[in-house]
């Protein structure tokens, strides 16, 4: 019935898009012109937004989310561990709309006042931090997304390093390696497990929809600023489908969504199979 | 650098070792508090926030039209249990059926082609679901309804679902089937009467935390639902939701308006906190009891 | 510590196979002349993996007696147990040839829900419903096939209860959960909950090896009581067990039969040698 389910939501989307996929063909992918007025769709800016702001939030949350595993599998004592990861689990479980609704208030403000300025001020020189400082952009909306991809990533990085066997870590001792040589070895007898998780999360950070709409800037442009705002996949589909006018655009739009839904499941399936081959060995 | 020399270390590269073991030791729990202060900050924040614009009238009133004080969003709290009501209708069944199938007839193809595809469903993007609902009831319909947002809020709710009742029934020790089973009780009795109800705290923990999930999700029910600023009761006709409002709110220029989302979110975030909190409380006395 | 020309016993059995069960049944013939046959296996042999667990297994089980099956662990004597109520049906990929008759009926092509209804199992760790209450454990096995009448059920409760010799210590706490009581406790309740379901046979799979002397002891003697309306199988890895509570014992070693008579003369004069040298604890 599952199975059968997502064969269903593809197929409806995939026939829901016709219209769309008739028009524009490949060029869809590749045309960076959105007009609904002039009925001119193609999807490149989302593309863009969406790998930018994903990539990035993967890059940002990485070492942390794997420095909060070994922390927490290795390093922590009991009593610390159980309050922590109950936390963590609390920030994998609030809504995304809480997170965007904190993110323009709270965190785009503090971009804007601290964060940005100063880099600009020491990276300027590069044309990722170049440019008219808004607070909210792609650059905001990466941060946002990093804070709640981390739990995922170090959820599933502390599982896998519990799947290494605490043999191999006294063994290690034994040899006279210290306790970050020791751990340093855990991690890279789990890696592939490191990367399903790194990959799951950035499988989430691409479809999180609400929090990067409302901090994002909603803007489909590329630039090479980050300071920029852009658009997501996702962020459009959300803010233009209900009031989308006409049936091509409604059908762009779904467009969009059956290539969010083709990369999303593809990075699913991939970040699955290789947290199975690491688990299902321990 | 002799053999002997690599293999106990020169005093110098043994003081780099005991430093660089040091360093990333202290990363290691700094990550840990990075990752836990905006929890803090958003936790401080939306309680800060939210009780203050919280009272009665945010239960019990419709909201007022721009301009007015006031209001709440009465019709939006009802209009999400509405919802995940609807969802729990679809979600809850079949996702226990699944998690059922998945732990009891374990090594089968289909099985296991069923856990991969809940774990791959898990990591779907909501909004695609919310096209899908779309895709499958409102155009037929010719409108939004609370109908094609609860069978959205539904469909998200399987894969957690599935995914707790898995783990809880594999806690099930195999001598308790056999028990039943050398009684001649039948395999799906066995199943239901025995295996389900030893586990059922577990899966109403996996319940909970479904709708949990669901009562915070917004994408999907952008355009499925849709909201509504009045009472509405018929689940044919478009509904407001909780988290709708407060995104509704949010992006508004209001100030007033931008007060009643941050108690809305106050809402959902405490929402959030007592479920996880229960589900832990249940979840260790699992594990302790060791049944 | 096998001797030279023991170390190797299955190939002396494997040449004349039929030879070993023939003597035991004309044995067994001999002194039990009035005691009909409860179970009976006919080249009964029980694959996993394609890989045999139990080889050629010819035994006939008398009703009303006790039947111990002794052997080093591994031996298949679980296995030979869980294969008279279609329990391996559990594990996956396993196969059955041969045939078992209860009563003379061949089970191995029948429902296993019938069957079990007829071969009641006790297990080696007591393994009540958590969930269900005393009452609830005792009577699980007929609610769940549809006997609800509380009246009876009441009765069925307090006879079995009885039977088991748990009637007294928990009359007062009937509701109470079943994991509260002790593990000999436990135990009784599951026997309880067993010899409600009005079974002909009862396999016992180690019933004691998770108790104490104390509990032990009050269980073998619910098995000698139970002589009367049942034919028991017990498998059990301790020796003397076996010789306090069984009239038969069966040798069991790597999947094969090795003997079978009388429990008297398997431990007093065994006619096999691995016999005589398993039960005098010279292996195993």
């Amino acid at each position: 019935m599952i199975v059968a389910l997502v064969f269903v939501v593809s197929y409806e989307m995939f026939v829901d898009s016709k219209q769309s996929r008739d028009m524009f063909g490949f060029g869809f992918i590749f045309s960076s012109n959105w007009n609904p007025v002039t009925e001119e769709f193609g999807a490149l800016p989302f593309i863009f937004g969406t790998i930018v702001s994903s990539l990035l939030a993967l890059i940002l949350s990485l070492p942390v989310s794997i420095g909060v595993a070994v922390f927490l599998s290795e390093i922590a004592p009991k009593s610390v561990r159980t309050p922590f990861s109950f936390l963590i689990e609390i920030l994998a479980a609030i809504p995304s709309i809480i997170y965007g609704f904190w993110g323009i208030f709270v965190f785009a403000p503090f971009m804007r006042a601290t964060v940005q300025p100063f880099l600009q001020s020491t990276l300027g020189f590069l044309p990722f931090f170049q440019g008219v400082i808004y607070g909210t952009g792609l650059l905001t909306a990466s941060f946002i997304l990093a804070i709640m991809i981390t739990p995922i990533i170090s959820a599933i990085t502390r599982d896998v390093l519990k799947a290494i066997p605490v043999s191999q870590r006294e063994a290690a001792y034994a040899l006279g390696a210290t306790r970050w040589e020791a751990i340093k070895m855990a991690l890279l007898n789990a890696k592939s497990g490191i990367l399903g998780g790194a990959v799951l999360g950035l499988g989430r950070a691409i479809g999180e929809t609400m929090a990067v709409t409302m901090v994002i800037g909603n803007k489909a442009q590329i630039k090479a600023s980050l300071f920029e705002p852009a658009y997501s996949m996702a962020s459009v589909i959300a803010n233009e489908f209900a009031e989308a006018s006409g049936s091509l655009h409604i059908s762009s739009l779904i467009e969009v969504g059956l290539i969010l839904f083709g990369v999303t499941f593809i990075i699913n399936s991939l970040a699955r199979l290789l947290i199975y081959s690491v688990t299902r060995k321990a | 650098m002799t053999g002997i020399e690599t293999i106990s270390g020169t005093p110098r590269n043994l003081a780099r070792r005991k430093f660089v073991d040091k360093l990333m030791i202290s990363l290691c729990v700094i990550a840990g508090i990075i990752t836990i202060l905006p929890l803090l900050y958003i936790f401080f924040f939306t309680t800060k926030s939210g009780l203050s614009s919280l009272n009665l009238d945010f239960f019990t009133q419709l909201p007022k039209p721009v301009g007015e004080e006031g209001g709440g969003m009465a019709n939006a709290i009802v209009g999400s249990l509405i919802l995940i009501g609807l969802g729990s209708i679809i979600g809850i069944p079949v996702g226990i059926l699944a998690g059922i199938y998945v732990s009891e007839y374990s090594g089968s193809l289909t099985a296991t082609l069923v856990k991969f595809t809940t774990d791959v469903l898990s990591g779907i993007p909501s909004i695609i679901i919310g096209i899908f609902a779309y895709g499958i009831i409102v155009l037929p319909m010719q409108r939004f309804s609370a109908l094609a947002g609860g069978f959205a809020l539904g469909i998200l709710m399987i894969p957690t679902i599935t995914k707790i009742t898995e783990e809880m029934l594999r806690l099930v020790p195999q001598t308790l089937r056999e028990a039943s089973l050398a009684l001649g009780v039948s395999r799906w009795k066995t199943t239901l009467f025995v295996v389900v109800k030893t586990a059922s705290s577990g899966i109403i923990t996996g319940i909970l935390l479904a709708i949990a999930r669901a009562a915070g999700e917004t994408a999907p029910l952008l355009f499925t639902s849709f909201g509504n600023s009045f009472w509405q009761s018929s689940i044919d006709q478009p509904m407001a939701a909780l988290p709708l409002q407060i995104f509704a709110y949010a992006i508004s220029p209001y100030e007033d308006w931008h007060r009643q989302a941050w108690a809305g979110a106050f809402v959902l975030i405490l929402l959030v906190f007592v479920v996880n909190l229960i589900v832990r409380y249940v979840t260790r006395n699992k594990f302790e009891s060791s049944v | 510590m096998l001797h030279e020309t023991s170390s190797n016993p299955l190939s002396d059995q494997q040449e004349n196979p039929e030879d070993v069960s023939s003597i035991d049944i004309q044995d067994s013939e001999e002194h039990e002349k009035e005691s009909k046959i409860a179970v009976q296996t006919e080249c009964l042999s029980v694959f996993f993996n394609e890989r045999p667990a139990l080889k050629d297994i010819n035994l006939k089980i008398r009703k009303n007696r006790v039947t111990a099956i002794i052997g080093p662990s591994g031996c298949g004597k679980s296995t030979f147990l869980r294969s008279l109520n279609l329990m391996h049906e559990m594990t996956p990929k396993s196969k059955v040839l041969g045939s078992i008759k209860i009563h003379g009926n061949d089970i191995t092509e029948s429902n296993a829900v019938d069957v079990r209804k007829n071969v009641g199992m006790v297990f080696q760790k007591p393994n009540p419903f958590p969930s269900m209450s005393i009452f609830e454990n005792v009577v699980a096995g007929l609610r769940l096939n549809g006997n609800n009448k509380k009246s009876e059920l009441e009765e069925i409760v307090e006879r079995n209860l009885t039977h088991a010799g748990l009637w007294d210590e928990v009359k007062d706490r009937l509701k109470s959960p079943a994991v509260s009581l002790s593990g000999g406790q436990q135990q009784r309740l599951c026997i309880a909950r067993t010899i409600a379901v009005n079974p002909e046979i009862i396999l016992m799979d180690e019933p004691t090896s998770a108790l104490d002397p104390i509990s032990t002891a009050k269980i073998e003697e619910l098995i000698y009581n139970f002589k009367d309306e049942y034919s028991i199988i017990i498998v059990t890895h301790n020796m003397q067990q076996a010789a306090r509570v069984s009239d038969f014992t069966a040798f069991l070693y790597l999947g094969k039969l090795i003997e079978f008579s009388k429990t008297r003369r398997m431990f007093t004069n065994p006619r096999e040698r691995l016999t005589e040298e398993y039960v005098t604890g010279k292996f195993g």
